[in-house]
């Protein structure tokens, strides 16, 4: 892959991480939820957090 | 069971194994077998995670919940942006050997001593509390430790100072850090060693962390889900579930990413790990994914264990930041215990190494050396070999720090949970962000710019955030926080100008950056950048579209003994070592430097820059400076060689204008060579027609004569005659061609004498009286009775004068036929006018009439009445003597031919003249031309002769 579309698509993660870290999105999970006995924001914060890495792993080892 | 001295033993065999690792790595890269690789890079990026992450997250998220994930979260999404910014910063530190985070902006804005010596001020006074937390952690984990198996929270309360664990601590690591980091002199040498141990460190916390979390969730609770219900059930705890809960709200999270994004680029240890320690740039990609992938690892189990540490010791006799501690020693896991611990171990040492290592390498550059230079007492710059001293002022450097960090752990320990220490250094080297951003996207940021941004943003910082720690640990006046410094409200640390409602780091951070990006942007556009700032700034900004180090702009001129650059080099790297450098240099380049003496600008800039990796950018710049010959250009030489520049290049403008000028009137010569080999070639044709036409009559009558013998002889009178006018005509022809060719080359001769134009004229009519008696025409004389004579050739304006009366003569009126013949004296001119009645001429054929060979009339139909060729002779006769020939008409009205002469002769042709005319035989043989010039037949037999015209 073209080098230049790999830092595009990274800036383009970057601000998708910026948008699901932050509110407004962040506070539909910030709720008394619980998902298999942990908590909904965690569940939340966590899964995100991996598939963001997960995305940016798969842009730059593709 | 644990013992004292059991626990030191362990701790100084575990810092035995780093030190083989770090040996071993060093090694290893001494072999050229670099153990460097993308998953070790990743791994020492992860020197970012300290005791605060080991021992302070639980703390944090014991009192905010997910409040401590922020700081872990901004380095994730800044880590997806390395791509372009950690790569822009780490290729323009490799080309330009940088070596620590002041060093790169002083370097930026023009290797600016000051500018470096601020920065070092910065991140000293910025990071001592972030060393302060890490012997806090070790010395409470240590203190902890010492009781076990009891669960005792440390004293608090004044301990001795020879008493406290925290002195024998920071006195450890910081020999530690001087083994480890300060061994190379060199400081851009990358310290491979050090890193491996790094990496490994952070391999060691993670599997200690992981483990104690495993431990509390699966041993001492059923897994996450038994352990969150059971949190659940307590509302203090189950407020910790929703970011609402925990205060400090939505802008205080962002904040916190905000500020943990920067830190991560901009810390010093992270810098020094980032980009003075990477091997290879291509480490960079695997790191992106790999370092936040560790992030996410080591926090997977903050939360249980807080939560655990929260409903296990439910009466807060423990501090929540020792949870990770203290739940294995509460449940009797010996090994366990003393593996957190070596964690915990791990995390301060790897940061305290790679912090102090930073810092000091930035104390002694960009603080302590450029002063000791030019503190000319010292006779510093005099002395042979200063490495020695380098090398002293940086392990000083080291346990001056550490022992700062002391310092600030005495005055404040126990005041604060270890994260909020932390985030007070965080918001210190953020304010760099503005500088180093700014520096390497905008060309436009200045020295002065930098520098008013970096200190008014440290001053704030320095406000809202340092004065608190210190009022509140008793050593300023608490009046400083309440009502305000010297009773002013608005000075308020932590409501400052009023703005309330902020918790105190985001509130710092705010009005912190605003002056800080205000005072940079305003000062670089309110300034101007000085010749060596602007070349760097574009080595900076455009780093990417150079090739390597050698096209750098050189600004620099002048020479420098190359005798003289080895000593320089030699005091600073040590003689050996400035050997082998100049030797690798010659070897690349197939010098020899025997014959070498000079050297030239590559040769200082490469000088330099192995200096700049030693002393720093800007010290090298003056020392460099104290052995080359000439300074960098000021800006007035380089607006002098642009000036010179821009005159080249207009004399080259200039050049090709005046090429261009030549090429226009080379094209116009070619045009008018054609025109007249045209001209020539038409010449040519008429010659020859006109030639024809009695040459063919002369032979048919000719004919005529010879076949028939018996003609009567009247016919034959009759046919001779026409035969000799038709010969006469001929040698007229041919005369004529000759005269105007001679004349349009150059090449007639002219007899100059005084001659009064009214003789001449007399003359003329003379010799034309017998044509006016023949064709009765009436002739009408206006002379006046003298004229001043006129220097001329008589013969030829005679001949002018006979061309003209004979063509009126021949066109005027035939029943009434009239010539008038007018003579005037103007101002510098005298004219002669010959009018006719004839037909007149049309304005186009007044153009026409003076070119050869053109009569007005048909000459196919008509018979010639003429050569042609009379007026342009005679035009030509007029315009060599300066005068003018022309023709007014009106068609029906009859004409008029005026010539004028000057009363005063043309300079330049008299001499020429002159002297042609005293050659007698020429006279004579134009004189014989001279009588068959005249366009009609009639006038040929009044020949004219020499002696006449005396």
């Amino acid at each position: 892959m073209p080098e230049p579309i790999k830092g595009q698509r990274l800036v383009a993660l970057f601000l998708l991480g910026c948008v699901l870290f932050n509110y407004p999105l962040l506070s539909l999970f910030s709720q008394n939820g619980i998902l298999g006995g942990i908590p909904l924001l965690y569940i939340y914060i966590f899964i995100t957090w991996l598939a963001l890495i997960g995305l940016m792993a798969l842009v730059i080892e593709r | 069971m644990l013992q004292g001295w059991i626990i030191f033993l362990i701790s100084l065999a575990y810092i035995g194994l780093l030190f083989a690792i770090a040996y071993y790595g060093d090694k290893r890269a001494d072999a050229k077998r670099s153990l460097s690789s993308p998953y070790i890079y990743a791994l020492s990026l992860a020197v970012y995670c300290t005791d605060w992450t080991f021992y302070g997250s639980v703390g944090r998220a014991a009192s905010t919940g997910l409040g401590f994930l922020p700081i872990y979260l901004g380095p994730t999404l800044m880590a997806a942006l390395w791509w372009f910014v950690l790569r822009k910063i780490i290729r323009i530190s490799k080309a330009n050997r940088i070596v620590s985070i002041a060093d790169f902006i002083a370097s930026r804005y023009g290797k600016s001593t000051t500018l470096g010596g601020l920065v070092t001020v910065i991140a000293v006074i910025g990071i001592i509390p972030y060393i302060s937390l890490q012997l806090e952690g070790v010395s409470t984990s240590f203190t902890l430790l010492w009781r076990y198996p009891e669960l005792v929270p440390p004293q608090s309360g004044v301990i001795g100072v020879l008493s406290d664990t925290g002195l024998y601590v920071a006195l450890l690591l910081a020999t530690f850090a001087i083994l480890f980091g300060v061994r190379h002199l060199d400081a851009a040498e990358h310290h491979e060693g050090m890193v491996a141990a790094v990496a490994f460190e952070s391999v060691i916390k993670l599997l200690a962390f992981v483990a104690a979390g495993l431990f509390v969730t699966f041993g001492l609770f059923d897994g996450f889900g038994d352990l969150f219900t059971q949190a659940a059930a307590n509302p203090d705890l189950k407020a910790l579930f929703t970011l609402e809960g925990t205060g400090g709200g939505y802008g205080g999270w962002f904040g916190l990413i905000f500020l943990s994004m920067l830190a991560i680029m901009f810390l010093p240890r992270q810098f020094q790990v980032a980009v003075v320690e990477n091997v290879n740039e291509q480490h960079l990609p695997k790191a992106i994914w790999l370092f936040p992938l560790y992030l996410l690892a080591i926090n997977i189990f903050v939360l249980p264990i807080t939560f655990a540490g929260l409903l296990l010791f439910p009466h807060s006799t423990v501090d929540p930041d020792t949870f990770v501690l203290t739940l294995p020693m509460a449940y009797g896991q010996d090994i366990l215990t003393m593996f957190v611990f070596l964690g915990g171990l791990s995390a301060a040492t790897g940061m305290v190494i790679v912090e102090t290592v930073a810092l000091s390498t930035m104390v002694s550059n960009d603080l302590v050396i450029p002063v000791l230079l030019r503190w000319e007492g010292l006779r510093l710059a005099e002395r042979q070999d200063l490495s020695g001293l380098l090398l002293i002022i940086r392990r000083s450097a080291i346990v001056v720090i550490v022992l700062l960090g002391y310092l600030y752990f005495r005055l404040t320990s126990d005041l604060y949970p270890l994260v909020s220490i932390g985030l007070v250094s965080f918001a210190a080297v953020a304010q760099f962000a503005p500088a180093i951003l700014g520096g390497i996207y905008w060309k436009g940021g200045t020295r002065s710019g930098a520098l008013t941004g970096l200190s008014a943003g440290f001053l704030v910082w320095a406000h809202t955030l340092l004065l608190p720690s210190l009022a509140e640990s008793g050593w300023l006046p608490l009046s400083i926080m309440e009502p305000g410094p010297f009773g002013l409200s608005w000075l308020k640390p932590y409501e400052l100008f009023g703005l309330s409602g902020w918790s105190p780091i985001p509130h710092a951070l705010f009005w912190s950056l605003l002056v800080n990006v205000l005072g940079y942007i305003g000062g670089s556009l309110l300034g101007r950048q000085s010749v060596l700032e602007h070349s760097q700034a574009s080595l900076f900004v455009d780093v990417f579209k150079r090739s390597g180090e050698g096209s750098q702009i050189n600004l620099w001129r002048g020479s420098a003994s190359v005798t003289d650059l080895r000593m320089l080099l030699g005091r600073f790297l040590g003689p050996g070592r400035a050997d082998d450098l100049l030797s690798e240099y010659a070897r690349q380049r197939s010098l020899n430097w025997t014959e070498v003496t000079n050297a030239n600008a590559e040769l200082v800039n490469y000088a330099e820059k192995l200096l700049a990796g030693s002393i720093g950018a800007a010290s090298a710049r003056v020392m460099m400076a104290s052995v080359v010959k000439e300074e960098l250009l000021n800006m007035g030489e380089v607006m002098g060689m642009l000036d010179e520049t821009i005159a080249y290049s207009r004399q080259l403008e200039q050049k090709s204008q005046e090429l261009e000028a030549a090429t226009a009137e080379l094209r116009a010569a070619n045009e008018r060579l054609q025109e007249l080999d045209r001209l020539k070639d038409d010449f040519i044709s008429t010659v020859s027609h006109e030639l024809r036409t009695p040459l063919t009559s002369i032979r048919a009558f000719s004919e005529i004569l010879f076949d028939n013998p018996d003609l009567d002889a009247n016919r034959r009178s009759q046919f001779l005659s026409i035969i000799l006018k038709e010969n006469e005509r001929l040698t007229r022809l041919i005369n004529q061609v000759l005269d105007l060719s001679k004349i349009e080359s150059g090449n007639a001769e002219w007899y100059v004498s005084e001659i009064d134009l009214i003789e001449v004229i007399n003359e003329s009519l003379q010799t034309t009286s017998q044509l006016f008696t023949e064709n009765e025409i009436d002739l009408q004389l206006d002379l006046p009775d003298s004229v001043p004579p006129l220097v001329a050739d008589r013969d030829r304006i005679k001949q002018v004068l006979l061309n003209l009366l004979s063509n009126a003569i021949k066109f005027c009126d035939h029943s009434a036929g009239w010539v008038g013949v007018r003579l005037q004296v103007k101002e510098e001119v005298i004219q002669v006018d010959v009018s006719d009645n004839g037909p007149g001429i049309s304005e186009a054929n007044q153009r026409i009439i003076f070119d050869k060979f053109r009569q007005v009339g048909d000459t196919m139909t008509e018979k010639p009445q003429g050569t042609g060729l009379g007026l342009p002779i005679s035009r030509h006769i007029i315009a060599h003597f300066g005068g003018e020939l022309w023709v007014t008409s009106t068609l029906g009205r009859g004409a008029t031919f005026s010539f004028t002469l000057p009363l005063e002769p043309p300079l330049g042709w008299q001499n020429g003249a002159a002297e042609i005319g005293q050659s007698d035989t020429n006279i004579v043989v134009r004189s014989e031309l001279l009588g068959q010039e005249f366009g009609d037949q009639r006038v040929a037999s009044h020949r004219t002769q020499t002696g006449e015209q005396n």
